[in-house]
């Protein structure tokens, strides 16, 4: 099975770090994955994504056009690839700072206060954190613990003592679930 | 060794680094600068030498004096950086001393942009510098390939006294994936009989150069290469076959256009198409041989590059018109995407081209209705 993944924002939002530790716990889990982000001359606040590429067999393509999963953290994302995800696939709407609504029926649709939720935790650079637990509670490629563990295996020590933040991020985003197919 | 989530460019550099490297000289480019970032840490560390030169003019021809030593000597660039090295390059050709380049190439001709590109693939592969010369031109698709592939460069260049280029885009460059490295290959402490590193005890005086006055020892030594060169030829092809086994067609595209098209394989297999996936790993020396047999076998090929078609001619070069070969590329820095392939599989086996015309100029066509 091969899950194609794409995380979208304004630079600064953590959209690659997402991606990473999306990737790590795919690593660990055994997979085969891929990370690749869009790089140019950007800067913060301009726009960024990575895609993911979570699969059991040897990886072609790295780079989608129509991906099973998004997850959008700010409008331009969301115009850009509402239209592209795959019918049936996941779309994870950033509803802090995104005013409007998905218009797709035929794919699942999942808003998430994540700006809000990050702040309540006490940081609003959990944000990426809580869209990405949303994220992988709603697909069946990887267990939730293996975020957890990702973070424990693979974050600095000096970093270490931010988990329990960054768990409680993923376990409140991992709270909300997708609406079914309309 | 477990599996690391490394960065293309990080991944050749940490696999140079085991591989024996002892000497480094290189100029910040994007999308490559992140291997001689790496490097600038990790070279000291081991108590090696880190140059970062003053231009791409000055890293090339510290690798020279470097290699002139036998020591394992690297550097990288990207495109633009490439071509300023270009001279530097024929004089370590000509003066036979081996040399690993990693050229991540980007989108071109001139300043052109940082987005991945496969637009050098003539200026490595067919030359580049003045001279008759051939390079060692390796060209691994992903992280794990691309860490093997660096070692064997090494390997490579010193067994044929030859440059050896790992030859990726800007996207392997900058991908991630996991994969394991090498373990740390001892540090020489022998040296080959030609390098020059001082006549310790007075034994007799070692002489490299590029410059042979007399046309008749140029000749000589064009001829030495060139038997050398047979040699890699005769010894070096590598490439990896996907679905081959009971292929009517195939598709072929090396780094990330190959590993693009595997999706695309993928896709049409599924429909039911039988069609393969050819990548070939060493685009110099070019696997021609297989592609002539190929060619008698299967009825029709795709290449996909990112460029206008450059291992395309050497594709039609080893077909020689026996089956049908179509075209399909994207550049300026765009990758192709692998619904676009599976559109030009559908083509080659609804469409049945003619064999006869250009496959480019058929291609072209199509772009400009595009665009």
């Amino acid at each position: 099975m091969q899950t194609d993944i794409i995380i979208s924002g304004f630079g600064g939002q953590g959209v690659l770090f997402a991606g990473q530790l999306l990737s790590y716990a795919a690593m660990d889990e055994g997979k085969n994955v891929t990370w690749i982000p869009s790089y140019g001359p950007e800067m913060r606040g301009g726009t960024a994504n990575c895609t993911v590429v979570v699969s059991d067999e040897e990886i072609g393509s790295p780079m989608v056009r129509f991906p099973d999963a998004v997850i959008v953290m700010n409008l331009p994302s969301l115009d850009k690839y509402e239209s592209l995800v795959k019918p049936g696939g996941l779309l994870v709407i950033n509803t802090s700072i995104i005013d409007r609504k998905a218009t797709r029926t035929d794919i699942r649709v999942v808003e998430v206060p994540a700006n809000e939720i990050a702040e309540e935790i006490g940081d609003r650079r959990l944000t990426n954190m809580v869209l990405l637990g949303c994220l992988v509670s709603n697909l069946p490629i990887l267990p939730l613990a293996a975020i957890s563990k990702a973070l424990k295996e693979h974050l600095p020590a000096r970093h270490q003592k931010l988990i329990p933040a960054n768990m409680q991020a993923i376990e409140k985003g991992a709270s909300f679930q997708a609406a079914p197919v309309r | 060794m477990a599996r690391e989530l490394l960065k293309g460019n990080v991944a050749i550099a940490e696999a140079a680094i085991r591989a024996g490297l002892t000497s480094y000289f290189g100029y910040p480019i994007t999308p490559q600068t992140e291997l001689l970032e790496y490097l600038s840490a990790r070279m000291p560390e081991e108590g090696r030498a880190f140059v970062q030169a003053e231009s791409e003019l000055g890293a090339i021809n510290m690798v020279y004096g470097a290699a002139c030593t036998g020591a394992r000597v690297m550097t990288s660039s990207s495109s633009p950086g490439i071509s300023l090295m270009l001279e530097g390059l024929s004089y370590i050709a000509g003066t036979e001393v081996p040399m690993v380049l990693v050229d991540v190439m980007r989108g071109g001709p001139g300043l052109g942009n940082i987005a991945p590109a496969q637009s050098d693939y003539n200026q490595i592969v067919h030359g580049g510098g003045h001279g008759d010369y051939h390079v060692i031109a390796l060209a691994p698709a992903n992280v794990q390939e691309a860490i093997d592939m660096t070692v064997l460069a090494f390997d490579l260049a010193e067994k044929y006294r030859s440059i050896a280029v790992v030859l990726i885009d800007g996207s392997l460059g900058q991908m991630m994936e996991p994969a394991e490295l090498p373990p740390f290959k001892p540090l020489a402490t022998q040296f080959p009989e030609w390098a020059v590193r001082g006549a310790e005890g007075g034994r007799e005086r070692r002489f490299l150069s590029s410059i042979y006055l007399s046309p008749p020892e140029e000749e000589k030594a064009n001829l030495r290469m060139l038997r050398r060169w047979k040699d890699v030829e005769a010894n070096e092809i590598r490439y990896k076959e996907y679905f081959m086994e009971d292929a009517k067609y195939v598709v072929t595209g090396f780094g990330s256009s190959g590993r693009v098209a595997l999706s695309a394989v993928r896709a049409a297999r599924a429909e039911g198409i039988p069609v393969g996936l050819l990548r070939p790993i060493t685009v110099s020396p070019f696997p021609y041989k297989v592609y002539e047999e190929l060619s008698k076998k299967v009825d029709g090929m795709l290449v996909v590059e990112m460029n206008t078609g450059q291992m395309l001619e050497d594709v039609l070069k080893a077909a020689q018109g026996r089956t049908p070969v179509e075209f399909y590329g994207r550049v300026g820095g765009i990758v192709p995407l692998p619904d676009e392939i599976l559109t030009e599989i559908h083509r080659l086996v609804e469409e049945k081209p003619a064999v006869g015309g250009h496959p480019r100029d058929r291609w072209m066509d199509r772009m400009i209705k595009m665009n």
